[in-house]
């Protein structure tokens, strides 16, 4: 069988303190394709998408059982340096987070913490983070102003170019559009389009049309379960198991 | 029967309106009775000595005769043992809010907290009485000194007493800076120490600022410390061991001789007036730096 899969995530189970939030999930996770992770609220979804980089590790009471295979190496291996795991696995939240600093230093904050000083090189880095997000022709000539007066849909896209200018291997994203208009999460959705080529994308999400047009495969949780994890196309029509069906169609949630 | 209840009902909103409007009041009348005070026992001096003499004068021997007012060496006192203070308290206070804030565990965090605002509460007789038997014959015999009641012994009590401000405030500070810039500090691969230093304390910095200045306003003001181990002597200093007499020592120490409405009275008052448009510059700058530079200032970090 040909292994394309970049995350294996193998038997994992996770508790925040004595509550069990996920159970024995396996899953993989392919190469430079979209996954969408969906399901009610509470799911799971979430969690899982925060043990791939390791960001549970900022709650404190958390346990997680299993593995997960990145690159076929274990990211929980006691050895594993996680400040390593979010360098090459990039992340992208609900709330658009920029910094309240200017554009250019909002893009420029990881590098510059890999070690990238030249200004002509950050420079370059920064235009090209920003041409990948589609927002250099909207910034270009406020670079120096504060990221905090774009407006929302602006500043998730910086966001995803600041995210985008580590050169991570993989785009963590939880609900990148939950609290954008459609102008805005239609903007966002074509750039995640445009970047699946180069990067492997894993997508939390409340809408399931978004799921179904972005993704190439879907997950659908249920109760801390993986339900069903499907071709987003066959998931979405014919799919597997009844419970499935039932959310898709809005008989539950 | 209808109307009369929505007539009381209007009545009673503006009877509780009135009475709160009156304590507000009453407050800020007291305030302004002070100052008034404060001004009217403080400016005949000034028909004595000017303006100038009084506070540039480096002379302060208020019961000779004739008599010389000029309180520079207090002022100085004042200023140097205050910036002394922060040159300790400053990065005592700001360092141990990070610590509370961002690295301690929550064990940790509980315990320590409360013994730092209890260092607040701590009289500053009891201070002072700790300067004057534990450091002072300790500097005394360290450096073989005259006198161990001097800059260094005031300086570092009043720091004891400013860094719980400065702690408390700057954590508060700490504390209120979104998660969410702390998770996309981490998301992006920093450390821990990475995410206080770029984006925690710049995010915070307009109420770190207004803590340093609320905590230098607390130990110029301080009058027991300075009154108990600053040495008292009405000269401006040459080294960091000689003693001093800030201002508010000597309006305390005086007071209780100086007699009724003599010049040595008017000018014990008048020192008062220096000191309050010290403190409040102290807490103008605190308030600009708190409202302004919040404004512009963490968005163009």
């Amino acid at each position: 069988m040909q292994d394309d899969s970049i995350i294996k995530v193998k038997n994992v189970n996770f508790h925040y303190g004595d509550f069990k939030a996920l159970t024995d999930i396996n899953m993989d996770f392919e190469k430079s394709r979209v996954t969408a992770l969906i399901g009610p609220s509470g799911c799971g979804k979430s969690t899982l998408l925060r043990l791939l980089n390791r960001m549970n590790d900022l709650i404190d009471g958390t346990r997680v059982e299993g593995e997960v295979l990145f690159e076929d190496k274990n990211i929980y291996d006691s050895n594993v340096d996680p400040v390593e795991i979010r360098r090459r696995i990039g992340m992208v939240f609900q709330k658009p987070n920029p910094f309240p600093k200017s554009i250019f230093n909002n893009i420029i904050y990881g590098p510059r913490l890999l070690g990238v000083t030249g200004k002509g090189d950050l420079r370059d880095l920064a235009e090209q983070s920003l041409r990948q997000a589609v927002l250099w022709d909207e910034v270009k000539d406020i670079l120096g102003q504060s990221a905090m007066m774009l407006s929302g849909g602006q500043q998730q896209r910086l966001c995803i170019a600041r995210a985008l200018a580590m050169k991570p291997d993989v785009l963590l994203m939880d609900e990148p559009t939950s609290a954008l208009d459609p102008i805005s999460t239609a903007k966002i959705e074509e750039l995640i389009e445009g970047l699946k080529k180069h990067y492997t994308i894993i997508i939390v999400t409340h809408n399931m049309q978004q799921a179904a047009r972005i993704s190439d495969y879907t997950g659908f949780f249920y109760l801390g379960k993986l339900i069903e994890y499907n071709l987003t196309e066959k998931l979405f029509t014919t799919p597997d198991v009844k419970q499935t069906e039932d959310y898709i169609t809005g008989r539950f949630g | 029967m209808y109307l009369s209840s929505v007539m009381s009902r209007q009545l009673k909103e503006i009877v509780i309106k009135n009475i709160f409007f009156l304590f507000a009041l009453v407050s800020i009348f007291i305030l302004g009775l002070i100052i008034v005070f404060l001004f009217r026992e403080g400016v005949p001096i000034f028909k004595v000595v000017s303006v100038k003499d009084f506070i540039f004068g480096n002379e302060w021997y208020p019961t000779y005769d004739p008599p010389d007012f000029g309180i520079w060496p207090l002022i100085v006192g004042s200023i140097i043992v205050t910036l002394f203070a922060s040159l300790i308290a400053v990065p005592l206070g700001i360092l141990s809010a990070i610590y509370i804030s961002e690295i301690a565990p929550p064990l940790m965090k509980e315990i320590l907290k409360p013994v730092i605002e209890l260092l607040a509460g701590l009289p500053s007789v009891v201070l002072g009485f700790f300067g004057m038997v534990v450091i002072a014959p300790f500097l005394q015999e360290t450096f073989d000194l005259p006198t161990g009641l001097n800059i260094v012994n005031v300086s570092i009590l009043l720091a004891i007493m400013a860094v719980p401000t400065i702690s408390s405030i700057s954590e508060d500070a700490l504390y209120s800076v979104p998660r969410e810039f702390k998770e996309a500090s981490y998301a992006l691969g920093a450390t821990k120490f990475e995410t206080i230093v770029k984006v925690i304390v710049p995010a915070a910095l307009s109420g770190i600022s207004t803590a340093v200045m609320l905590g230098m306003a607390r130990a110029i003001g301080e009058t027991m410390v300075v009154l108990m181990v600053a040495g008292g002597a009405a000269a401006i200093p040459e080294s960091i061991f000689d003693s001093v007499r800030p201002m508010p020592a000597s309006i305390a120490a005086e007071m209780g001789e100086a007699p009724f409405r003599s010049d040595h009275y008017h000018a014990l008052f008048a020192i008062g007036v220096v000191l309050f448009f010290m403190t409040l510059f102290f807490n103008l700058i605190a308030d600009y730096i708190s409202t302004k530079f919040k404004e512009v200032g963490t968005a163009t970090l």
